[in-house]
């Protein structure tokens, strides 16, 4: 059994609240940092856990706020971002909604280390309800003296604001984010200037995810040297994995990074394999975004090792046999499901979140939806099938965000792996839509 | 709340405005226009589930700022309602790891159960149908939301059953918190 | 200052200077094209992504080369910077890739169409493009929209390149039209009928790369390169209008008035509606001469610049100029 982190009280009754946060270890990291760190010191802690940005890019968050200008008189912030929406990733909203005030404390030390003193939760529009808690939560803060003017007579003030967005994915993107929080369309903008130098109102800005913010709390507690113990190389400490799709457990796990993929998807103290006693196919390993590798190579590298849970690992092969941990949105795919019209599902994801500024994710987004709908409805032509990987290779690098990305990789990854399933598509126009038919194809060919 | 008319300038409830005015203090003065997406909500909410353009430019005025500037954002967000709305507007969320627990399917109910097509309203003004993009909510799919309130693991007809039920025999949209604190108001 | 190698080519410009600026003070066929940028409008540029290019030495300092391809508009320079444009076949191939990119949702109206033979997108598919298309499925289309008795706003032709949107909000006193929706849905629009009358809006015609604002008092009235461009200007009494303008001739008739554009089709000096719109008479304006357009325009090709040079100067003056000229006399300039 690994260790919890962050999800050890989870289920206690009451844990919403202040005082049975308080009464479980809360807000410990708050009374350390104000009183006995400086905000240089807590930076340090933060570097030395080697934690790495629970969004998705994996970035390591020390080094991030280490890039922070800080100009004299120029007010710097720390935005939370809380805008989770990748597709399989849903570990954000099930920590705000009964752990509010762990992210709240983790916000004021983190905004301490960062000498912000005003901070906002920028939280998906769709999380209304959350946003409710998480104000309950933070007014009880200000009530108890842990936000406001001079928190715990440190002299550090912090004021700390929820922010909805309005129904965009793009926002998850930092500078979209920022836009959004502006009052404006979440159209991203171009880097450089990065959010360090010229983020929210053009002043210093430092965005983290709600994993990472959270994350912080352990590692000041404890130490940044303690938390890089847990897990292996450079994923260091514990990830929150939401498992989706065909489990027979799916939800949200606290996992020490190093864990076996093959373990999580079957034991029991994880998802308990696969429902209705069925085989898995393949499985999306960091949202939906990252490349779909089939069940040979989620279970072992190219070259036969075990992959286990951590960022190295799950990369092992780059994209010909690999993939990400992404945003640790794991979603398994029992042996029926039809690999077409699942990519075909992601691309008019990508196609209906696309902000729309840069020409070759505006349009491209929009042609992979189309070519795969017609290939998923009988109507493709085999030439269709490189015409994705091309149109994939054209938006992939040469768009403002990294959204591009996100809507080439998982169409050229389902392509690499499953090609012959496009084809099938093609050669088979009558059934390629019926649930299952590629499926019952195959298995009257064996 | 009833729908607004082009005759009838909307203004907000006072409880809405304390709550926009609370809203204005987390920015620069100088950056009232970030309440922009806040106060959309809000104005969605007391105007009948959708923002008219009499309402989008009353919440312009209400920031002071153009009008243009509320439109460009509404039809960016997609949970603004720009037409009018059934009494429950039922967001079903349609991406991937829904679909794979069986969003198609629970579509497909939804407009028998309903009479309504996806992006209609049924007869009875009761329902509207939505598809949507990932509701991060994807270990209890398939889900619908309706306003503040997710309706998760929607995979048996009994599920679906009880959350129309539900919907049904609400009269009255919930109140949200602004609207709860003693402040007289029409649902009270 | 700072040294930079475009495309081999060595230059000096000042700090903060873009990439694409840059390579402008170079001119010639080295010039990245930009379909988005527009240098006197703040906030222009990084959408379109067709003046990408490969840093291929970031700074003399680190000499390290930027991963992906920036866009040459907003990216500016460092001492010691080396940029490959033309040089580099991968920022070719990507172009190309933009010019697909563009046209797949573009109505190639291009016959009737009022920007036709002085239109960026044009240009660009030609010197960029492939002339095949791989894209099967159906356009995207829009109804067209009369903003005011003036411009006509055909979306379908639109490439989002926001260059209206910042034009009216830096120009006239209120912004009434915007971008609006999102994705390959969003559009140029007023949300309400609403009407663009702000004085200067005439402006967002002259920025705009292709045909999606037209000019309503020259619809249909001419293709361009049946007309010849003169330069003229006059006592505007607006403060803010320059009343530097080109009239575009046919025959004895102004058919129209734009704002004098340089040879990236940029307009430096702006006018107001008035000029644009209601002075279509030559005794309005003092005549200043021929304008010049980039040689290798449509719109040069019926040398209309000729009644201004001394026809025996140039040895090999082709038969169809002398016909020209001889059917044209040269206009009598000044008022």
């Amino acid at each position: 059994m690994g260790r919890k982190l962050l999800t050890e009280h989870i289920n206690v009754p009451g844990i919403d609240t202040f005082e049975v946060y308080r009464k479980h270890g809360g807000y410990r990291s708050v009374e350390k940092a104000l009183k006995t760190m400086t905000p240089d010191e807590v930076v340090e802690e933060v570097k030395k856990s080697g934690l790495r940005g629970r969004g998705g890019a994996g970035f390591p968050t020390g080094m991030k706020w280490s890039f922070l200008a800080k100009p004299e008189g120029v007010p710097r912030h720390l935005v939370c971002n809380a805008d989770e929406s990748e597709p399989g990733t849903f570990k954000d909203r099930e920590l705000m909604t009964k752990l509010p005030h762990l992210l709240i404390e983790g916000m004021i030390t983190s905004s301490y280390a960062l000498g912000a003193n005003t901070s906002y939760i920028y939280i998906r529009g769709e999380l209304l309800y959350v946003l409710r808690i998480l104000e309950r939560a933070i007014a009880e803060a200000y009530a108890k003296g842990y936000l406001g003017k001079n928190i715990l007579g440190s002299g550090y003030d912090l004021d700390l604001h929820v922010h909805p967005g309005g129904g965009a994915y793009i926002c998850g993107e930092e500078t979209a984010l920022l836009e959004s929080l502006e009052g404006k369309r979440g159209n991203p903008r171009n880097k450089p200037p990065f959010p360090a130098v010229q983020g929210l109102y053009a002043r210093p800005t430092v965005v983290n995810n709600v994993e990472s913010i959270a994350a912080v709390v352990p590692i000041v507690n404890d130490g940044g040297d303690e938390y890089a113990k847990i897990g292996i190389g450079k994923s260091t400490g514990t990830k929150l994995i939401s498992a989706c799709g065909h489990l027979n457990k799916p939800g949200i796990y606290e996992i020490e990074l190093g864990v076996p993929v093959e373990e999580f998807i079957y034991s029991d103290e994880y998802c308990g394999g696969i429902w209705k006693g069925r085989d898995l196919k393949a499985v999306v390993a960091g949202g939906s975004s990252v490349p779909i590798l089939p069940k040979e190579l989620i279970l072992k590298t190219a070259a036969g090792e075990n992959r286990l849970m951590t960022y190295e690992s799950l990369s092992d092969g780059g994209f010909v046999t690999g993939t990400m941990l992404g945003s640790g949105g794991f979603i398994a795919m029992d042996e029926t499901t039809c690999i077409v019209r699942n990519t075909w599902s992601f691309s008019r994801f990508y196609h209906h979140e696309s902000c729309g500024q840069c020409s070759p994710c505006r349009e491209g987004t929009g042609w992979l939806e189309k070519v795969l709908h017609r290939l998923e409805h009988g109507h493709g032509h085999m030439h269709d099938i490189d015409l994705l990987v091309s149109v994939a290779k054209q938006i992939e690098g040469n768009t403002i965000c990294p959204l591009g990305e996100a809507a080439a990789w998982p169409v050229a990854a389902a392509v690499r792996h499953f090609r012959h399933e496009f084809e099938w598509h093609v050669t088979n126009p009558k059934e390629a839509t019926r649930p299952g038919a590629y499926f019952s194809a195959k298995a009257a060919l064996v | 709340m009833e729908s607004t008319t082009a005759t009838v300038k909307p203004q907000f409830s006072e409880a809405a405005k304390a709550e926009i005015a609370r809203l204005f203090e987390h920015y620069p003065a100088e950056r009232r226009k970030s309440a922009l997406l806040p106060i959309l909500h809000i104005a969605q909410a007391e105007f009948g589930g959708w923002v008219s353009p009499e309402v989008q430019d009353l919440v312009a005025e209400t920031i002071g700022i153009l009008p243009i500037e509320v439109y460009e954002v509404s039809s960016f967000y997609t949970m603004f309602n720009l037409k009018p709305v059934g009494q429950h507007v039922l967001e079903i969320c349609r991406t991937g790891p829904c679909m794979l627990r069986g969003s198609d399917e629970l579509t497909a109910q939804l407009e028998r159960l309903t009479g309504a097509k996806v992006g209609e309203t049924s007869s009875d003004g009761l329902f509207t149908l939505k598809e949507v993009e990932c509701l991060a909510a994807c270990g209890t799919a398939p889900i619908v939301q309706v306003r503040e309130k997710y309706y998760e693991q929607l995979d048996t007809p009994e599920a679906v059953d009880a959350m129309l039920a539900e919907l049904r025999n609400l009269v009255h949209r919930p109140l949200l918190p602004w609207e709860q604190t003693g402040l007289a108001h029409s649902q009270q | 200052m700072a040294k930079i190698t475009f495309d081999g080519i060595e230059i000096e410009v000042p700090d903060g200077t873009t990439i694409l600026n840059a390579a402008r003070k170079i001119g010639g066929n080295i010039v990245p094209p930009a379909m988005c940028y527009y240098t006197p409008i703040k906030g222009t540029g990084g959408k379109c992504r067709a003046c990408l290019v490969k840093v291929a030495a970031g700074s003399a300092k680190d000499p390290r080369p930027m991963p992906k391809l920036v866009p040459s508009c907003i990216t500016t320079v460092q001492d010691g910077m080396v940029v490959e444009n033309t040089t580099n076949q991968s920022v070719l191939d990507v172009r190309k890739g933009i010019v697909e990119m563009l046209l797949i949702n573009h109505p190639l109206d291009c016959p009737v169409c009022d920007q036709a033979g002085e239109c960026d997108l044009q240009n660009f598919a030609f010197e960029h493009g492939v002339a095949t298309t791989r894209y099967e499925e159906e356009r995207r289309t829009f109804e067209k929209i009369d903003i005011g008795p003036y411009i006509q706003l055909h979306m379908t032709r639109c490439i989002l390149c926001y260059r209206c949107v910042y034009t009216a909000d830096q120009l006239t006193e209120r912004r009434v039209h915007g971008v609006l929706g999102r994705g390959d849905a969003a559009e140029i629009g007023t949300y309400i009928d609403n009407i663009i009358d702000q004085d200067f809006s005439g402006n967002v015609i002259d920025v705009c790369p292709v045909g999606a604002l037209t000019d309503k008092t020259w619809r249909f009235k001419s293709r361009v390169w049946f007309t010849k461009p003169v330069n003229a200007h006059r006592d505007c009494g607006n403060p803010k209008c320059s009343g530097n303008v080109v009239l575009w001739y046919k025959g004895k008739d102004v058919l129209r008035v734009t704002a004098r554009k340089d040879e990236y089709g940029e307009v430096k000096e702006w006018i107001c509606n008035e000029c644009r719109f209601e002075k279509k008479e030559t005794a309005d304006w003092t005549l200043e001469g021929p304008a010049h357009i980039d040689s290798s325009s449509v719109i040069s090709a019926n040398h209309y610049e000729l009644p201004v040079v001394n026809p025996q100067v140039i040895a090999d003056l082709p038969e169809s100029s002398v016909r020209d000229l001889e059917n044209n006399p040269p206009l009598k300039l000044g008022r």
